[in-house]
């Protein structure tokens, strides 16, 4: 642990950091542009130098290593010229938009300038302007403002893996340029938040509000399970944009381009008020005649004839209440799996991605069993890329030949390719075998299929037989897609003793056996397949399920209520209220609340503490914020022989997955540029 | 591309550790044979070594030789560095410039010349120096320069 | 002055065959092999004896630079790489030695790469010059041929392969680190320092960049002995140089001579004098466009050397004498510097990308004298706040012309914009 001493104090820092990483250590602030934590030193903006005792001239403080014994000074005039001297520079040919530029108010040129600068321009000359490039549906560039930090090509480079953004020319004609093609990244929103000017600014936030205005609530993402932490910005009842919130074991300061863009569906086909379907269509209703027509309905209705899906982005506390009620007028018709997948629920460590976040990047070998992750949970493809990128990690893909961004051994497509492995005829096996952290990956597209419980039992198999769980590491993981999938399993909206689940409730319904369906926000099951069953559908988006719905309740959406979500990784976290929601919606459990005192007794709690005090005695998991529990390695899966058709990933268009993402239009754009394989070729000027 | 080409890159290559070591002599080659170094061009160059295009574009931008705008089928780079400055490059520019009927920059109707003033050719000692496409000429004045454009466009006609 | 027998390049001006029977009688390749049994250490230890200081601008004593290369191998290659990246304005002498004496060039490399412990050789030739570079190939297929490089080069037991390198009109390329970047196919932009090349180079592998003329040298520092090459020159200022001669002189040219000759013999004795005479001298600037001009006052005294030229806020640099006469508009000459300099900027660094412009634009308007004279100290407080604070030397070498300038010829400057300032007011009456 070397020692030295920063403006006359002297400390101790971990070997391998560098004087700026040590200076922030020591408390004292060093301005720059180019360095960031997660990327790779560039040393180019200049902006950092410091004073080092014994060197000719002021050094890089992001680039220089650490030294035993070395006498830094960051406050003197040779330090205070140089940083005023390349403030000076990087402002000469900067254009003076701040009164039109996104990045105002929260601009590290603006700030820097402020604290470190010269209060004036001496610069007579021409300034240079540089033409707008493309860069794609979410990326507004005005490349003038650009002041060639390169933040932008080594995040692309780094974290994304695509080497799509470069820097052309040379000298003052230098500049950041995409060869007139939208990156394609699911991860390219980050862009961004690493640029430090306005130069590369978000294109659907554009010229829609200043950062002071907004107010910031920190929050969880549904989009997906992973998780991620965000902030969702709004003004009065608009959420204007969502931005990432740090988290290192889970997303660190990234968050994918779904997760921040599709926020623009919050605004559209929003379910504001009850409906009932009078003669074949629905009418607004007001929450008397829409409770009335259920509890009509429900009205001697024998408890098996009614069942309940809970859907993707469901909270667990709507949830939780919605089995309850369920529970009490004699049904155990529930499921949570509305994707039909086949997880067992009786064990967490069957369900959950048991290694953990952060532990992949303890891994040196990993299975992909019917999985994207690229696009089913692009920062968990970001960690395995972040994984691969510090060498000797060996990747094995079994299901769908995608390009995930790191180099993957192809296996092959399905269960012929996972018994392989299993039984120790693949290549692979070895590799596996010989690996001291392995970790498989399941996906959805190996357990949403008759044969899951199979590739399920024989996943497990595999996970013992190469010694992928021990005392100190758990490297059996699942996957999922649904934010609300493992909240589901944990407080057991599942099948109770002698209850259907998903394929049976449908085929139920078909038959006239299953009367009336309660849909929680599950809006990806075929509608078809509901038959003449009397559908209840609460949920905040007109999309599916209330284009069949009998009664429309309006729920509200993940900002517009303080829920609890479990993410993948068996990880509990709670979303915030960031604006109420609209018209008449309300927050889903006290729908259900309300509901549940007209078709029966009501449930047991007033308020969202009471609630939370049942969840927790009923699933003490659920007390556990921010933590991973993890669950007894048990036996799961079921027995079977597996099935021949290949893995296929269940997200056929990452930007459309929820009845969110595909309200959005900024999605909608999305998808053509990158899914459907049109380009806009605009310029970037039409906003 | 034609094979060959495509041969002579990827033979060129083993003289390097990795694939984008020769993104330089490829272009070089391939300048050879085409207008300008610029979009489609550039791309099969860097189908050939399996590397991203963008990188191909960096460097083809990046150096001063490699013509990402076409040039007549002579080259005039004039230095007017400093050496070459205090030796009347000046003068000769203006030279070639009322000879040529075109300004530095400029390329004559016929396509036979580009007028271009460049960096230090390093033959100082022999200033004024002329180059044309990879040829060198020294010691200039008015009346070699004529004699040389002479020879050069009858060079073309044949 | 040098006698002809001290010269080490007897083929600087190409009157003999530069192929390899011309070059083997003038004595290379003749038993390079007993030079390399004298082994690594020793090659190093002479090297360092004979006081040997880079020859590429930066004057690095040699022999450390090459004792930085790890004596044993971590499983890496290790790698010389040759700048031939000869682009300093002013500077024209590599070119005699690759063009007229390839082989001396190649057996250096040969020798060199040996004591580093390197695997293979890179010869990095800057793309203008063509013809030399098709001579290099050309020497160095006979090199083969003959078993000079290659598998047990020389009958040494030894192997070692060479390539050559066409760059493409970049002076960046010519700083170390930008040149590893260009080889390696990328633009070159300079590296940070450290990590150092030794450590991580070519590849990452250990490397070592060497000048044209240091490489070139060394085996006949070896042949004739360490002892007699620093008995030229003054102390820590060892051996001969070859001195590229140009501007208002009678006979522009390149010459060998001894280090630490005075610049007033060298000019007279080798270049037929000033233009005009010794009294019509303006200014010299006596290493290359990047080091600061010296006015005659100077120059009438003043020794080529590394230590002299330092004394006077000068540097020997690569030894190209830009001499300037009385007819020279001094101003326009240093705006062209500083136009070469932001043409040549890579554009990685801030200081550097936006100050090159700054400076030529300002430059621009002081040859006219189209300024405010307060804006001369301006212009000086900019060209410092570019010195020391970029990723390489070529933010230095673009402010020490400015200050050169103003430093000696601040008169001049105040001058023109005095009058620029009158013709306007007369114009306007």
């Amino acid at each position: 642990m070397p020692k030295l001493t920063i403006d006359d104090r002297e400390i101790e820092v971990p070997s391998g950091l560098t004087v700026l990483q040590a200076c922030e250590l020591a408390g004292v602030e060093i301005p720059r542009f180019c360095y960031h934590e997660r990327l790779s030193v560039a040393g180019n903006c200049r902006m950092c130098l410091v004073e080092m005792e014994r060197a000719p001239k002021p050094i890089a403080s992001c680039a220089m290593p650490v030294g035993e014994g070395m006498v830094i000074k960051t406050d003197t005039p040779t330090v205070h010229k140089a940083r005023k001297g390349v403030m000076e520079f990087l402002l000469i040919n900067h254009p003076l938009d701040c009164p039109i530029c996104d990045q105002g108010g929260e601009c590290d040129l603006q700030d820097q300038a402020m604290a470190f600068g010269f209060d004036r321009g001496r610069y007579a000359e021409n300034k240079r302007a540089v033409k707008e490039k493309f860069m794609g549906p979410l990326i507004k560039t005005i490349m003038t403002r650009c002041i060639q930090c390169t933040r932008c090509v080594r995040f692309s480079t780094e974290i994304a893996g695509v080497e799509e953004i470069g820097l052309v020319n040379r000298g003052e004609h230098a500049e950041i340029t995409t060869l007139e093609k939208a990156v394609d990244s699911e991860l390219s929103g980050n862009l961004v938040d690493v640029c430090p000017v306005g130069a590369l600014t978000s294109k659907p936030y554009a010229f829609t509000a200043r950062p002071w205005e907004l107010r910031k609530t920190n929050s969880v993402d549904v989009m997906d399970a992973v998780g991620s932490n965000i902030r969702v910005d709004t003004r009065g009842r608009e959420v204007m944009r969502v931005q990432p919130r740090l988290h290192e074991d889970i997303n660190e300061e990234w968050i994918s381009d779904k997760t921040r863009h599709a926020c623009d569906g919050l605004g559209r086909q929003r379910i504001d008020q009850p409906y009932v379907r009078r003669d074949g269509k629905l009418v607004p209703a007001s929450w008397e005649e829409a409770f009335g027509a259920i509890a009509s309905k429900m009205d001697g209705l024998a408890g098996e004839k009614m069942a309940a899906i809970a859907g993707d982005l469901c909270d667990a506390e709507s949830m939780f209440a919605l089995k309850q009620m369920m529970n009490g007028l004699g049904s155990e018709n529930l499921d949570c799996r509305q994707d039909g997948a086949k997880l067992d629920a009786s064990t967490r460590a069957a369900y959950i991605f048991n290694s953990s976040i952060a532990g992949i990047e303890a891994a040196d070998a990993v299975l992909l069993v019917g999985t994207n992750p690229r696009w089913e949970a692009p920062l968990i493809n970001a960690r395995l890329r972040k994984r691969f990128l510090a060498s000797g990690l060996k990747i094995g893909m079994i299901g769908p030949q995608v390009d995930l961004t790191y180099q993957v051994e192809y296996l092959g497509a399905g269960g012929e390719t996972l018994k392989d492995v299993a039984e120790g005829r693949s290549s692979f096996s070895d590799i596996l075998k010989n690996a001291e952290r392995p970790m498989i990956i399941v996906g959805m597209g190996a357990l949403a299929r008759t044969d899951g419980g199979a590739v399920l039992a024989l996943a497990r198999k595999l996970a013992d037989e190469f010694g992928m769980v021990s005392d100190d590491w758990n490297g059996f993981n699942v996957l999922h897609t649904a934010a609300s999938r493992v909240g589901g399993l944990d407080l057991g909206f599942l099948p109770g003793e002698g209850g259907r689940d998903l394929e049976s409730i449908l085929d139920g319904a078909g038959k006239g056996e299953i009367e009336l369906v309660y849909l929680l926000g599950a809006d990806e099951i075929g509608m078809n397949n509901l038959g003449k069953a009397f559908v209840v559908y609460q949920g905040h988006h007109g999309d599916a399920g209330a284009h069949r719905a009998d009664v429309v309740l309006p729920g509200a959406a993940y900002t517009e209520k303080n829920a609890t979500y479990v993410n993948t990784e068996g990880r509990v976290q709670l979303g915030r209220l960031a604006g109420f929601p609209p018209g008449d919606a309300r927050e889903d459990w006290t729908i259900i609340r309300a509901l549940s005192a007209q078709v029966g007794e009501g449930l047991p709690y007033d308020n969202l503490g009471q609630l939370r005090q049942k969840l927790i005695e009923a699933h003490a998991v659920f007390a556990a914020i921010d933590q991973v529990q993890p669950g007894s390695w048990t036996d799961f899966g079921a027995a079977g022989d597996l099935e021949a058709a290949p893995f296929a990933s269940p997200v056929a268009n990452f930007y459309m997955t929820d009845p969110i993402s595909r309200a959005s239009d900024t999605m909608a754009k999305c998808t053509e540029a990158f899914v459907l394989g049109k380009q806009e070729g605009a310029t970037g000027t039409d906003g | 591309m034609q094979v060959e080409m495509k041969d002579q890159i990827n033979a060129v290559v083993g003289r390097y550790q990795t694939r984008r070591s020769a993104i330089m002599p490829a272009l070089a080659l391939v300048q050879e044979s085409v207008d300008r170094l610029h979009g489609d061009v550039l791309k099969e160059v860097a189908d050939v070594l399996e590397v991203p295009e963008i990188w191909v574009y960096e460097v083809a931008t990046f150096y001063g030789m490699f013509n990402t705008e076409q040039v007549g089928k002579f080259h005039l780079q004039l230095c007017t560095n400093v050496s070459c400055m205090l030796a009347q490059a000046e003068r000769l520019l203006q030279h070639l410039e009322s000879q040529l009927h075109i300004s530095k920059g400029g390329t004559t109707p016929d396509g036979l010349f580009t007028l271009s003033t460049v960096e230090c050719l390093g033959s100082c000692d022999t200033a004024p120096v002329l180059m044309v496409n990879q040829d060198y000429h020294e010691n200039l004045n008015e009346h070699r320069i004529d004699e040389l454009l002479v020879q050069l466009k009858r060079q073309a006609a044949t | 002055m040098l006698s002809d027998k001290d010269r080490i390049f007897t083929n600087l001006y190409g009157q003999h065959d530069w192929g390899i029977d011309g070059a083997r009688e003038r004595g290379i390749w003749d038993d390079t092999k007993s030079l390399l049994a004298l082994g690594r250490e020793e090659i190093v230890e002479q090297i360092k004896g004979s006081g040997l200081r880079g020859r590429g601008g930066a004057g690095f004593p040699a022999g450390i630079k090459w004792s930085f290369m790890p004596k044993e191998s971590d499983g890496r290659p290790a790698y010389l790489v040759v700048n031939a990246d000869e682009s300093e304005p002013g500077s024209c002498k590599d070119r005699e030695i690759m063009r007229n004496d390839p082989h001396r060039l190649l057996e250096g490399c040969l020798v060199a790469g040996f004591a580093m412990g390197a695997q293979a050789c890179y010869i990095y030739i800057r793309g203008e010059y063509y013809l030399e570079s098709q001579r290099l190939e050309a020497a160095v297929e006979q090199a083969y041929a003959g078993g000079f490089l290659g598998k047990n080069a020389c009958g040494s037991g030894y192997d070692y392969d060479l390539y050559i390198h066409r760059g493409a009109g970049a002076y960046i390329c010519g700083e170390e680190t930008a040149l590893l970047e260009s080889l390696e196919g990328k633009k070159g932009q300079p590296r940070l320092k450290p990590p150092f090349p030794a450590a991580v180079g070519l590849y990452g592998c250990p490397t070592t960049v060497t000048n044209v003329e240091t490489i070139a040298v060394s085996p006949t520092i070896l042949r004739r002995g360490p002892d007699w090459f620093a008995g030229f020159g003054r102390q820590n200022n060892a051996g001969t140089k070859i001195y590229s001669i140009s501007g208002h002189v009678n006979k522009p040219c390149n010459v060998e001579e001894s280090m630490s000759i005075p610049l007033k013999e060298l000019i007279e004795k080798h270049a037929g004098g000033v233009r005009g005479g010794w009294d019509n001298l303006l200014a010299v600037i006596p290493g290359g466009s990047s080091v600061p001009m010296l006015p005659k006052s100077i120059c009438d005294t003043v020794l080529m050397d590394f230590d002299a030229l330092r004394e006077v806020k000068s540097g020997l640099g690569t030894a190209a004498v830009i001499v300037m006469d009385k007819s020279t508009d001094i101003v326009e000459a240093i705006a062209r510097l500083s136009h070469f300099y932001m043409h040549e900027s890579c554009g990685q660094c801030t200081p550097c990308r936006e100050g090159t412009g700054w400076m030529w634009r300002v430059m621009t308007r002081m040859v006219k004298g189209e300024a405010d004279v307060d804006e001369i100290d301006t212009l000086l407080d900019v060209t410092y706040q570019v010195e020391g604070h970029t990723i390489c030397a070529l933010g230095d070498a673009a402010a020490w012309p400015i200050q050169g300038l103003i430093r000696h010829f601040r008169p001049e400057m105040e001058r023109r914009i005095l009058e620029y300032k009158k013709s306007k007011q007369a114009a306007a009456e």
